[in-house]
């Protein structure tokens, strides 16, 4: 798996955390703060894997700029998520949003979640319920292990 | 020559590998010992030939025998001895050749393991032998890990120097050696299927297997992960890359199947389910070798290969997968469930602890083949690290809450009421967290504070379980001394895992929610803050290397008080050959924080002044990260190490937990 990660390493120096670079920053701390949580979300085409928070690449760089230029427009998050999608297809967005195709990435999970309790909960009720010790077997019980744990 | 006795190995490996399916099989169907002997012998053998070639190529390796393709495009000679080791593996062909080494020593493992009722030893053996003859054939007609080259160059192309690193020799092999665990409990699950019976004496010879594993892959993953935090210079130590996923999706199921394991063996419950996970863990195993290996997923990591090994690799996880889970439906229905538990019990506790395990598997699955799923349908997209942040977090932190509780919930029949007596400490530390965190933090996080608080509950509530095992505060001291070592060692491993885990949890909120970071470009003799400390750069001096030349500087880190913190010498490399830049990264651990500082590129100012771009990160509890894998790996390893798992219950009292022994033919 080393080559792999070689590929991974070379990809994240081409990348390093372009993001902190001080000529780029807005201002406004606030406004930087929010472009700054949207570049986590935005991916890093040519890097792949990579979001524009994270890369040093003139393409990512020209994404933030697009970026802080609309938040600095006072663009609602939303606004930008909607603007790089239609400039750049829904791929440019790490966090899906919720479509019907996507709905299966975000209700899945918790389907599975809910098919799972539903059966648990249908075999514990099935099963036929045991009577509890009485505090004499309790008391026999717990002799036994004890003599088993030593 | 040496590589020629290599080459012939693999060879002679596969034709004792397809002996061993034969043989194997054929004992089962004939009831003959002897040639269910002669099917592990072949076992052996097989080991002991893919051994060899292991070694020869090993020995291309340090010999540096550019006359075989995989040594010359991958080695070099002044490469250090350890790396030229550890390129064997470096390259497709020869991970390839580690996996089957890997799967053939597991194979001869099992064939020499006792205890095992003939029938079903029988059948593993002859599963595992299927595996091999696979994976061996594959390298055989396709992968040729020793091939010669016509003319061979004078020197090697070396291996990416970045990949030169303790961290990341270690990797691969601790990786492979948990991926491949799995075999043995797919090939256990398959015979067992085929046995037609799944019940509590085989979830305990399926145990040992899981635990070293997973153990080994917990190992895996955590080096992988530490090298990516300290080799990649921006103080990431995961990134829910393709390749990542790949080996966290065994570590799921392999997860669920440790407690599903534990639930058939002590109650005979859920056996289907723990054969299908078991099936499922070394399936997503194999799906992660085919994924990294095709280069199917554009991920950072991916490159490219003929499009002929993807497809045979394509071909083996299909016949592999395929076969497996074909049997499983064939014959799973057979399998009888009766034992019953009512809905608080352990057993119930442990299967919540399996349902989220599973949606978690799931939605890695899904989140890492979705760019390929919206392709087949022509459109485009994935997710990325904030989707699985937020679904896998939300779904670990239900986990979480209802972990403690399972270990104290008594089988069949739990006593909710007495299990949240016993835990209220520990309700109560980890609220108190969560609370001294959210209010004497900024800035202000309430999830993450949350989910300090779940970590400090899980700490706090594997500690209750052992507490309450040795009755610590209702016996007296003596009493409870005398308890705490007469305690199994798989309690220990349980408690210290959760107890990882719990540290794991701690780290990783504090990290990402408070960790501080500083840019800007600094002339020597500036500095600038960093959270709580000051950093100076003293100077920068050239610092050549062997085959690079260096930018070295010296930076001081100083505490609030003006106090020396530690001395940082981050550097930036170039490489001679291809001009590649590489950045060392300076680490200070501060208790549980790291101070973490790269060296940018140098800036030239008109006037003739240099500057460099200094960022430095205060990583937060950075440490917890990844002490808590290591406890867990180290829970994995005491657990395996109890007497119980040891001797099996093969010979212990007769009229245990186990039914009437299967007949085994005297040898």
């Amino acid at each position: 798996m080393s080559h792999a990660r070689a590929a991974a390493v070379m990809a994240a120096l081409a990348c390093l955390a372009g993001a902190a670079e001080p000529a780029e920053r807005l201002a406004d701390p606030s406004r930087e703060a929010r472009a700054r949580s949207l570049f986590r979300e935005t991916r890093c085409l040519v890097c792949q894997g990579e979001s524009i928070d994270d890369s040093e690449s003139t393409f990512a760089a020209d994404l933030r700029r697009l970026v802080r230029q609309q938040v600095a427009e006072g663009r609602s998050d939303a606004q930008v998520r909607a603007f790089l999608a239609a400039r750049y297809g829904d791929f440019v967005l790490l966090r899906p949003p919720f479509s019907a195709v996507n709905a299966i990435l975000w209700v899945g999970p918790f389907l599975v979640i809910c098919i799972g309790a539903t059966i648990l909960v249908r075999r514990a009720r099935t099963a036929p319920s045991a009577a509890p010790l009485s505090a004499e077997e309790e008391t026999r019980l717990a002799s036994l292990t004890e003599e088993t744990m030593t | 020559m040496i590589d020629e006795i290599g080459q012939f190995a693999l060879i002679l490996a596969l034709c004792l590998s397809l002996a061993q399916v034969g043989l194997s099989f054929a004992a089962r169907t004939r009831g003959d010992a002897s040639l269910a002997g002669a099917g592990e012998g072949a076992a052996l053998a097989a080991f002991v030939c893919v051994a060899v070639a292991f070694a020869a190529l090993i020995h291309a390796f340090v010999t540096s025998d550019f006359s075989v393709v995989n040594v010359a495009e991958n080695s070099h000679t002044e490469k250090p001895m350890i790396y030229k080791v550890a390129g064997a593996w470096g390259s497709h062909e020869g991970s390839i050749l580690l996996w089957c080494f890997v799967l053939t020593a597991y194979g001869a493992a099992m064939a020499l393991a006792r205890g095992l009722p003939f029938g079903l030893k029988s059948l593993a053996v002859g599963v595992q032998g299927t595996l091999g003859v696979l994976f061996i054939g594959y390298m055989v007609l396709a992968s040729d890990p020793l091939l010669r080259l016509p003319r061979p160059p004078v020197e090697g192309h070396s291996l990416n120097p970045l990949l030169q690193d303790p961290a990341l020799a270690a990797h691969p092999p601790f990786l492979y050696s948990g991926y491949v665990g799995f075999s043995v409990v797919f090939s256990l699950a398959l015979a067992a299927l085929l046995e037609g019976r799944v019940d509590a004496a085989w979830a305990r010879w399926v145990r040992p297997w899981a635990l070293a594993a997973w153990s080994l892959l917990t190992v895996g993953i955590t080096l992988g992960a530490f090298w990516a935090y300290y080799e990649l210079g921006w103080g990431g130590w995961w990134f829910w890359d393709p390749v990542e996923n790949a080996s966290l999706m065994p570590w799921l199921a392999g997860t669920a199947l440790l407690h599903s394991a534990v639930v058939t063996e002590k109650r005979g419950a859920l056996a289907s389910w723990t054969a299908f996970l078991a099936i499922c863990a070394f399936t997503l195993s194999m799906l992660g070798a085919f994924l990294v290996r095709s280069g199917v997923l554009t991920s950072v990591h991916a490159f490219a290969i003929d499009p002929k090994r993807g497809t045979l690799l394509l071909g083996i996880f299909a016949i592999a997968a395929g076969g497996g889970f074909s049997l499983f439906a064939w014959r799973a229905p057979l399998l009888k469930d009766q034992a019953v538990f009512a809905p608080i019990s352990r057993e119930s506790a442990l299967v919540v602890n399996n349902i989220i395990l599973a949606a978690v598997t799931i939605t890695v699955l899904v989140g890492t083949l979705w760019p390929l799923v919206l392709e087949a349908f022509g459109r485009q997209g994935g997710v990325g690290a904030p989707y699985f942040n937020l679904v896998v977090g939300s779904l670990m932190l239900i986990a979480f809450l209802v972990l403690p509780a399972g270990p104290l919930l008594a089988w069949k029949r739990g006593d909710a009421v007495g299990a949240i007596q016993r835990l209220s400490w520990a309700a109560f530390a980890g609220l108190l967290a969560a609370l001294l965190v959210f209010v004497f933090t900024t800035p202000r996080h309430a999830m993450a504070a949350a989910e300090v608080g779940a970590g400090a509950w899980l700490i706090a509530g594997s500690l209750a379980e052992i507490v309450d095992r040795v009755r610590l505060f209702n016996s007296p001291w003596p009493e409870a001394f005398r308890r705490l070592r007469g305690l199994p060692r798989g309690s220990w491993g349980m408690s210290l895992a959760h107890l990882g885990l719990g540290v794991f949890v701690m780290g990783a909120a504090f990290e990402t929610s408070w960790r501080a970071e500083a840019a800007q470009v600094l002339t020597p003799g500036a500095g600038m803050d960093l959270g709580a400390y000051h950093l100076s750069l003293e100077n920068v001096e050239d610092a050549p290397g062997p085959n690079f030349d260096a930018e070295r500087g010296t930076i001081r880190v100083t505490d609030a008080r003006g106090t020396l913190a530690c001395l940082a010498r981050p550097a930036r490399k170039t490489y001679d050959t291809g001009g590649q830049t590489t950045s060392q990264v300076a680490i200070c651990p501060k208790g549980l924080d790291d101070i973490y500082i790269v060296l940018g590129e140098r800036r030239m100012s008109a006037a003739g002044v240099s500057s460099w771009l200094v960022r430095g990160f205060w990583n937060r509890w950075a440490r917890l990260i990844f002490l808590g894998p290591v406890l867990m790996a180290l829970g994995g390893v005491i657990s395996l190490s109890d007497r119980r798992l040891r001797l099996g219950v093969g010979r212990r009292a007769p009229g245990g937990a186990r039914g009437a022994p299967a007949p085994r033919p005297a040898t």
